[in-house]
């Protein structure tokens, strides 16, 4: 009997998968917040191993980091549900998430059987060599302007967004 | 595009595209505001990590690095956004039920 080669990419795409499964099938809220943080770490792990450092270390500390902090941060803001509710709850959840496994598993099978050809050119183009700053600093500039106005656009709205009003002017 | 990076980005694929789907059912189905957001994500992060595989299959790692970073600071702009508003909402109606937001209609 002769054991498949699996590679460790492989692995990590399964546990990924797995995690992203567990996220979205999860019960409570916090677990699902934990399911995504392993997903990112998992992602992040794999941009690494497919050379792309800097992107991985962003999603490491971005990603896993402070968008887990901000749904800690939102759900420990939030009432926590009552035992009856959560059993109330449970019964609904399962039965509009448990299709999900089986829609997978359906969606497996059929890219399985898919059979693509690999007739796809890639076109030739400048920046194989070149290095990431240099890209985002003198190919993609623009991209960085946007960068900042959309940090300056998510800081407003959080100010206005959490800003305590003294009367109900609404 | 040769025999092996063909492979690797067909294994890739496949993940990917079971991780987009667990974020689609989850953007579809659910009716709990955080839960959505975390549907979104999934979505988001399946897309990057293609950027990613696409970008290393071709050889241009720099070009999609730099393009998955503007995505990942969209990402978290728009992920603290709906959290605020999430949180608001759950102020005001005292529940993250999505159905309870047709107090906008009008």
């Amino acid at each position: 009997m002769t054991i498949p080669h699996i590679s460790i990419d492989t692995i990590l795409l399964f546990t990924m998968v797995a995690a992203a499964l567990w996220t979205v099938m999860g019960r409570s809220l916090l677990k699902a917040t934990i399911g995504l943080a392993i997903t990112s770490a998992i992602i992040s792990i794999l941009m690494f191993r497919l050379n792309s450092p800097l992107a991985a270390v962003f999603e490491l500390s971005v990603c896993t980091g402070l968008i887990t902090v901000v749904f800690v941060s939102t759900i420990s803001l939030t009432k926590p549900l009552t035992h009856k509710e959560i059993v109330e709850l449970s019964k609904e959840r399962h039965k509009r998430f448990g299709y999900l496994p089986i829609i997978i598993i359906v969606t497996a099978i059929v890219l399985t059987l898919i059979k693509i050809r690999n007739n796809v050119a890639v076109a030739p183009g400048a920046d194989i060599t070149a290095d990431v700053r240099q890209v985002m600093w003198n190919i993609r500039h623009l991209d960085m302007f946007g960068q900042i106005l959309i940090i300056i656009a998510g800081a407003l709205g959080v100010v206005i967004l959490f800003e305590e009003r003294k009367r109900d002017e609404w | 595009m040769s025999g092996e990076s063909w492979q690797s980005f067909l294994t890739f694929g496949f993940f990917i595209v079971l991780t987009f789907v667990c974020g689609a059912y989850c953007l579809l189905v659910t009716r709990n505001m955080i839960r959505a957001i975390i549907g979104l994500e999934l979505l988001i992060k399946a897309v990057t990590l293609l950027i990613i595989v696409v970008g290393h299959v071709t050889g241009r790692v720099a070009l999609t690095q730099a393009l998955v970073i503007t995505i990942i600071v969209i990402e978290v702009v728009v992920t603290v956004i709906a959290g605020g508003i999430a949180l608001r909402v759950f102020r005001h109606n005292n529940s993250l039920y999505i159905g309870d937001l047709n107090k906008l209609k009008g």
